[in-house]
């Protein structure tokens, strides 16, 4: 699970090195062209934005690393939680006019939408996948594709399909001015917050019997089961957790950007799973790297280029790392086994 | 080759004692299975698939003609546009085992690179002796460029890369629209209709008899295809790539073959498309038509010929029969579906008789108590005419104002389900009978109104349970693990 930054001898680390190196030139340029406090604000955004990707990308690779499945619906989970956040935030009303304390609140909020979408996870991998797990590659994949299209769809009919308001600055509506640079309270939190989960799973996952357990199962299911794993459980656990960051992100993203909508978990997903690639695929410090790089990368593309073209930056960053270091920056070469 | 045919061999005095050398219990078996099956279906067997094929093109070129109503040429039309989209997706789904799901972005190339080289947009009007060739070829040559990372990505990396190269193209068509190129979210419209060697086609039952030779000239192709030695390179590649490799299979190649070969069929599709629609939009080419690809692919069963065929009907059909305009056409195909699978699933027949009688009996009972509790939870208009109608009112509980009642019921029914599913004999027949009321319920208050989304839930349903149930699809051949 170490950073390898092996010397230029190949041809793949060599274009790595003059890609990362053109791209910091880039930022380089832009930044004196269009003066510092503007490149302050993109990154603040761009860590905002990385925080919440970073979450995703955690659930998506802790699937990936068990179960060697990729996850098409955990986008959809994540549209779900922020759904969720805004369901809490609609029974007990926004402030000033709500029954409760802002901090309950939101904590309640989280709570909802971290066990919700936990449960929602669980329920996937026990009828969409577990019936799959001994039958080909493939079939998990278009199941997932099924999951994924049932929940989107699910939600259209269920709430329609206009976008639903976060209230703007719930938490605080202020912030804190950092010499030219402004960062609201609410980035700071989610942010911290992001910052706290991942440290809290990080944690859990080198300390706990169930994280050994996990680790276990990653690495050898059968090996791991002969030992007295309960694979099954293991693997809902995990389902359990990752799909409970991502609900966590869902209300973050609401909080932040205030506007949810149904589709938001296709594209958010695809970010989420290129983050997950980019950090190399199973590893969770590359999960919260790559996303931090995905969201710094978005909103630079956003701020120097244009938002139109963001989606498709991304797109060549996934290309250009899948080529270049297909392991990732935190994933181990893969040996295939005969 | 018909059995009788073969010289008998005589059998070894103890061959029933001990097993034959190289011959393991399954296929020691297939004399067995083979008797099992019916007279009827081994007649069907013998019928060579060019009859087949005879057959389906006789009826589908006078079908129109004899069931003289409606969009029958657009419905057909739209029918053997998804056959061909399958077909291609098959080739590289199918036949190769590359997860594509970027698919579309060839259909999409297709039908905007004919939009740009015959319309007005840049002034260009070129015929379609001249565009389709351009076109196929060029859309082969993107399949190539998306291909090229397909040599170095395992199975699940090349999905996601794919998914994404889908996303960019609707990107890349809609907001980047570099230079004017694409026309943006307005698409290009007033495309030229195709048009071979002077001869125009104008009406949309020529694009129907056109599709209609294209699909039997590609379904040919695709055959034969199949049957060579690229087809079965293919396979095997599918089954294990590490043993293809080693036997000697230029894998890269054939995985990019199979990319170009789909995209190929995509981006001819495409054309007929963009030039019967006479306009192109980004909106034609999101996920949802993906989603309807694959679950015409899947329903067929992956690696079919024909499958993708009936896969297309079915799918078409039920998409047309899923519209706001006839709901009652809609609520017959619900049912109908729902009894099917309930008798394709519930087994025996007793069993399956206690479920359907007893779904009767209960939804009466119900309505029943319902009415008498609360008249006002009854009395809601059942959307439309016909015979069910009559039989719904009295059956199902139709409130005159339904609110959340019918959406916290979806939300039920869908963990009703999943529940059902765990149980088993009785217990499940028995949790069925509610179960089944409640998905009337929540069709009559809540899905026969939202057609549009209904369909997708339906697909997106579909795709699971066939993964779950019967991997295979309708007429795949479910594959024998090898150990």
């Amino acid at each position: 699970m170490r950073l390898r930054l092996h010397p230029p001898r190949s041809v793949g680390n060599v274009l790595f090195y003059v890609g990362v190196a053109v791209a910091l030139g880039l930022l380089l340029r832009e930044g004196f062209r269009l003066g510092w406090p503007l490149f302050g604000q993109l990154v603040v955004n761009g860590l905002t934005l990385g925080s919440v990707y970073a979450l995703i990308a955690l659930g998506y690779t802790m699937v990936y690393g068990i179960l060697k499945l990729l996850n098409f619906a955990h986008g959809d989970v994540y549209m779900v939680g922020a759904f969720i956040g805004f369901g809490v935030l609609n029974v007990f009303g926004a402030p000033p006019n709500s029954s409760l304390p802002v901090w309950l609140l939101v904590s309640l909020m989280f709570l909802a939408a971290m066990i919700g979408c936990g449960g929602l996870g669980v329920a996937i991998e026990r009828f969409a996948y577990r019936p799959l797990r001994e039958a080909p590659r493939i079939a998990p994949l278009i199941s997932a594709l099924g999951v994924s299209f049932f929940l989107q769809n699910s939600v259209l009919l269920l709430l329609g399909s206009q976008f639903r308001q976060y209230p703007f600055g719930l938490i605080n509506p202020g912030g804190v001015q950092l010499g030219t640079v402004f960062i609201s309270a609410t980035r700071i939190f989610v942010i911290a917050g992001a910052a706290v989960l991942m440290v809290v799973l990080t944690i859990f996952v080198k300390r706990s019997r169930l994280g050994k357990a996990m680790r276990a199962t990653s690495f050898d299911r059968e090996a791991a089961m002969m030992m007295g794993i309960d694979a099954d459980r293991v693997i809902a656990a995990t389902f359990f957790i990752g799909s409970a960051l991502a609900g966590a992100a869902g209300v973050m993203f609401g909080l932040v950007f205030t506007q949810v909508f149904h589709f938001m978990g296709f594209v958010a997903g695809l970010k989420g799973f290129t983050a997950a690639v980019i950090g190399g695929i199973g590893s969770i410090p590359g999960a919260m790297v790559g996303g931090l790089l995905i969201g710094l990368g978005e909103a630079f593309a956003t701020g120097y280029v244009s938002s139109t073209y963001q989606d498709l930056i991304v797109f060549c960053i996934l290309i250009f790392v899948i080529l270049v270091r297909p392991s990732g920056l935190f994933g181990t070469p893969a040996i295939q086994k005969v | 080759m018909p059995s009788d045919e073969l010289p008998s061999v005589p059998a070894p005095p103890d061959a029933v004692d001990r097993p034959r050398i190289g011959v393991d219990q399954w296929v020691a078996d297939v004399e067995g299975r083979e008797d099992e099956r019916s007279q009827l279906r081994r007649g069907f067997e013998r019928v060579p698939s060019a009859g087949w094929l005879a057959v389906f093109v006789a009826v589908a070129s006078v079908l129109p003609f004899l069931l003289n109503q409606g969009d029958l040429f657009r419905y057909g039309l739209f029918t053997l546009l998804y056959a061909l989209l399958a077909l291609g997706l098959n080739v590289t789904v199918g036949f190769a085992g590359l997860l594509d799901l970027g698919f579309i972005a060839f259909y999409g190339f297709g039908a905007y690179f004919y939009a740009i080289l015959a319309s007005g947009h840049f002034g260009i009007h070129w015929q379609a002796e001249l565009a389709i060739p351009v076109i196929v070829v060029g859309a082969a040559l993107l399949g190539l460029i998306l291909g090229l990372p397909s040599r170095r990505l395992l199975g699940d990396y090349l999905a996601i890369v794919t998914l994404f190269f889908g996303q960019a193209f609707v990107v890349f068509v809609n907001a980047a629209n570099p230079k004017g190129l694409s026309g943006g979210a307005n698409g290009i419209a007033d495309v030229d209709p195709i048009n071979f060697f002077g001869y125009e086609l104008t009406t949309t039952k020529d694009y129907y008899y056109f599709s209609l030779i294209v699909f039997v000239l590609v379904l040919g192709t695709l055959y034969f295809l199949s049957r060579s030695r690229t087809g079965r390179a293919w396979r095997a590649l599918r089954e294990d790539p590490l043993a293809a490799e080693l036997m000697g299979m230029p894998v890269n190649r054939l995985k990019i073959m199979a990319f170009m070969f789909g995209a190929g069929i995509a981006g001819l599709t495409g054309t007929i498309f963009a030039a019967n629609q006479t306009g192109v939009f980004p909106g034609d080419f999101d996920v949802s038509l993906l989603i309807t690809i694959y679950a015409v692919m899947i329903l067929g069963g992956v690696g079919s010929l024909t499958g993708m065929v009936i896969g297309a009907i079915v799918i078409n059909v039920s998409f047309e029969i899923l519209t706001p305009a006839t709901p009652d056409h809609a609520r017959w195909l619900f049912y109908a579906t729902v009894v099917i699978a309930l008798a394709a699933r519930v087994r025996p027949w007793q069993r399956l008789l206690l479920v359907l009688g007893g779904t009767a009996v209960f939804g009466f009972v119900v309505h029943a108590a319902v009415q008498a509790l609360s008249p006002s939870a009854t009395d809601g208009t059942v959307v439309s005419g016909g015979f069910l109608t009559d039989v719904i009112r009295g059956w199902a509980i139709v409130p005159k104002h339904p609110g959340d009642a019918a959406k916290y019921a979806y939300v039920g029914l869908v963990v009703a389900i999943l529940l059902v599913t765990r149980l088993r004999g009785w217990w499940r027949a028995l949790a069925l009978i509610p179960t089944l009321y409640l998905v009337a319920f929540v069709w009559e208050n809540l899905l026969i109104d939202q057609p549009a989304v209904t369909r997708f839930i339906l697909f997106g349903a579909l795709l699971i349970a066939l993964m779950t149930a019967r991997p295979q699809g309708l007429l795949g051949t479910s594959r024998v693990e090898i150990v």
